[in-house]
């Protein structure tokens, strides 16, 4: 499903990224541990086809992400790739259901699902409200419904708990579990945040040990 | 969700900022929209006024004033002339027909216009009520003076001495009523129509019963044995000759003056070209100042947007569609703008004409829709997209990754 291959990426020349080989099936689940600096959020960045390596290719369900120019690979990521950051990032003029359909219109699905996510995530009752009378903890779970509001195969996380309070991090990892295996979607997090380690049993670790 | 609805969420959710511009682009909007209507409304009731008159004759005197008093009776008369004149010209060759006109009085403010049936048939003017005057001291009143005034067929008025309301009255001779005109949407609505004998026999100091009961001249002049006089008298050339000609020759004799209304009336929107463009220089003072206002707005809600912009990119968005949001942003200020402009043009025509119901003013419309007036809102966009440029290749320009990681 999804397999990042060779890749190669440095913000400066003396100063490379470590970046390992993935091969993940449909359904897998991995966590990236990594201190801060160490590269997490590039490589999340580059499997989200955010950000082009400078060597090597992602393979999303046999695309090569990077082979796709401009507005094709914008379609394919709203299509295939649900992007969870560690601030929920609602876009505040729109309320809660209007930010998953924004999702939806962008990727031009029907997002005939959006209902379900949002009272498997347990915000239904919230989704007129705009973003600014909704909690953290609130806020992170709807943008993980946005980040899911496509169906996507691969479901990417970039500290998703790190703003957030012991029960609700809990919480998140456990939904993103939850909705990754509905979905049988490959899910990743990168995190420094310990609280995480127990979820996830596959884990690596880059930049060193935390 | 779509791009338009989702820009006009982005616009109301700062509603002040929005309104703010909308409003500043409107006011620019509406100076023009009311400059448009004014010139394009006066220009047409002066072309219609004038349709048919070649030349217009008077007493000597400003010839811009002639015409104002003479077709579109809004300024004083020049003075009288004699009739004996008057009768030499209607035999030059060149002349083909001839009009003349009684004017000096007035009741309640409409002017009372002495002339003959052809100064009705110029205008192809029918009676719709009632009939023609036959006798002295007999009219057919304007539509607009019947409806203002209350005034219907068989009533009886004093007018008064000279053209504006409350001078001194003719008492002895009072007016009868006997039709009153269609609606004819021009000049004709506001006056007051009779014999050039009803206008002679009110001025004059015996009272000869005799001949006020003798039909009228119908066309031409009024036969009679006395010295008289008429104000001005309207002219029809009857070949292209005579525009060279025919003003030459009157100009140069000593107690007449002749005067063209096209060439006057060009002469006049010439003068008042000067005022016009100030105002439009205003005017477009105010839309690039709202075009600048528009331009910052966008720029600055930018800078705090970079982030959304950068999550609709994960979202599937492409960079166009993100410059398209941010142009359609300013393009929905500016349709907006142009449309409340227009509407405060025309409510301000509405309110100009409710405090002036007589006079030049009176005789515009607000409720005229021009051809231009789509100009207006084309304008308008193409502000809206010149000011949503550069924040939109901005926000094309947006480096998703970089934009993420910074926070």
């Amino acid at each position: 499903m999804l397999i990042a291959k060779k890749i190669e990426f440095s913000y400066q020349k003396d100063q490379k990224f470590n970046i390992p080989d993935l091969n993940l099936n449909p359904g897998q689940q991995l966590l990236i541990l990594g201190q801060s600096g160490s590269g997490k959020t590039t490589i999340l960045n580059i499997l989200g086809g955010l950000l082009k390596p400078h060597k090597g290719e992602v393979l999303i369900n046999g695309t090569d992400l990077y082979s796709l120019g401009g507005a094709a690979l914008d379609k394919f990521r709203g299509n295939n790739i649900g992007i969870i950051f560690q601030k929920p990032h609602i876009l505040a003029p729109l309320t809660v259901e209007e930010n998953l359909k924004l999702a939806n219109f962008f990727s031009g699905t029907d997002g005939a699902k959006n209902e379900d996510l949002l009272s498997d995530l347990g915000i239904s009752h919230k989704r007129k409200a705009k973003v600014n009378t909704l909690s953290e903890g609130e806020a992170q779970r709807v943008s993980i419904a946005r980040a899911l509001a496509n169906s996507p195969k691969i479901i990417l996380a970039d500290e998703p708990t790190a703003s957030l309070d012991d029960l609700n991090a809990a919480n998140v990892v456990k939904l993103l579990k939850q909705q990754a295996e509905k979905f049988n979607a490959v899910l990743i997090i990168v995190t420094h945040d310990q609280r995480v380690k127990d979820h996830i049993a596959n884990q690596i670790t880059i930049g060193g040990e935390v | 969700m779509n791009m338009l609805k989702l820009s006009w969420k982005y616009l109301i959710a700062k509603p002040l900022n929005t309104g703010l511009n909308i409003l500043l682009l409107a006011l620019g909007l509406a100076i023009i929209t009311v400059l448009i209507l004014i010139q394009d409304q006066f220009e047409s009731k002066m072309t219609r006024d004038a349709e048919g008159i070649d030349l217009v004759v008077g007493a000597k005197g400003s010839p811009l004033q002639l015409i104002l008093s003479s077709v579109y009776h809004i300024d004083f008369p020049t003075g009288n002339i004699d009739m004996n004149d008057a009768m030499a010209l209607s035999k030059n060759r060149l002349v083909k027909n001839i009009i003349p006109m009684g004017l000096g009085d007035n009741y309640q403010g409409y002017r009372i216009v002495g002339t003959n049936y052809d100064y009705l048939d110029l205008y192809s003017a029918q009676v719709q009520e009632g009939s023609r005057w036959d006798k002295p001291f007999e009219v057919v009143l304007g539509f607009e003076v019947a409806t203002k005034l209350g005034l219907g067929i068989g009533d009886n008025f004093i007018g008064s001495h000279g053209i504006g309301s409350s001078s001194h009255e003719h008492d002895e001779h009072p007016y009868t009523i006997t039709g009153i005109l269609q609606p004819m949407g021009n000049v004709l609505d506001k006056l007051i129509l009779t014999s050039i004998e009803s206008v002679w026999y009110t001025h004059d100091d015996d009272h000869d019963h005799e001949k006020f009961e003798k039909s009228v001249a119908k066309t031409g002049f009024p036969e009679t044995d006395e010295d008289r006089e008429v104000t001005s008298l309207l002219l029809q050339y009857r070949n292209p000759m005579a525009a060279v000609q025919l003003p030459r020759y009157i100009n140069s004799r000593s107690a007449l003056q002749a005067a063209s209304p096209s060439f006057e009336i060009s002469r006049l929107f010439e003068l008042l070209g000067v005022g016009v463009k100030l105002i439009q220089g205003l005017a477009i003072v105010i839309i690039v100042i709202a075009g600048l206002g528009i331009f910052i707005a966008l720029f600055n809600s930018l800078k705090e947007r970079k982030y959304d912009l950068a999550v609709m990119r994960t979202l599937g968005a492409s960079s166009r569609q993100l410059f398209v949001h941010i142009v359609l942003e300013g393009v929905i200020l500016t349709v907006l703008g142009a449309i409340v402009g227009i509407l405060i043009g025309h409510l301000f025509i509405g309110i100009l004409v409710m405090q002036n119901d007589q006079g030049a003013i009176s005789t515009l419309s607000a409720s005229v829709f021009l051809v231009e007036e789509l100009w207006i809102i084309a304008y308008a966009v193409a502000v809206g997209i010149i000011a949503s440029l550069i924040p939109a290749w901005s926000a094309y320009q947006t480096d998703i990754a970089k934009q993420l990681t910074k926070s």
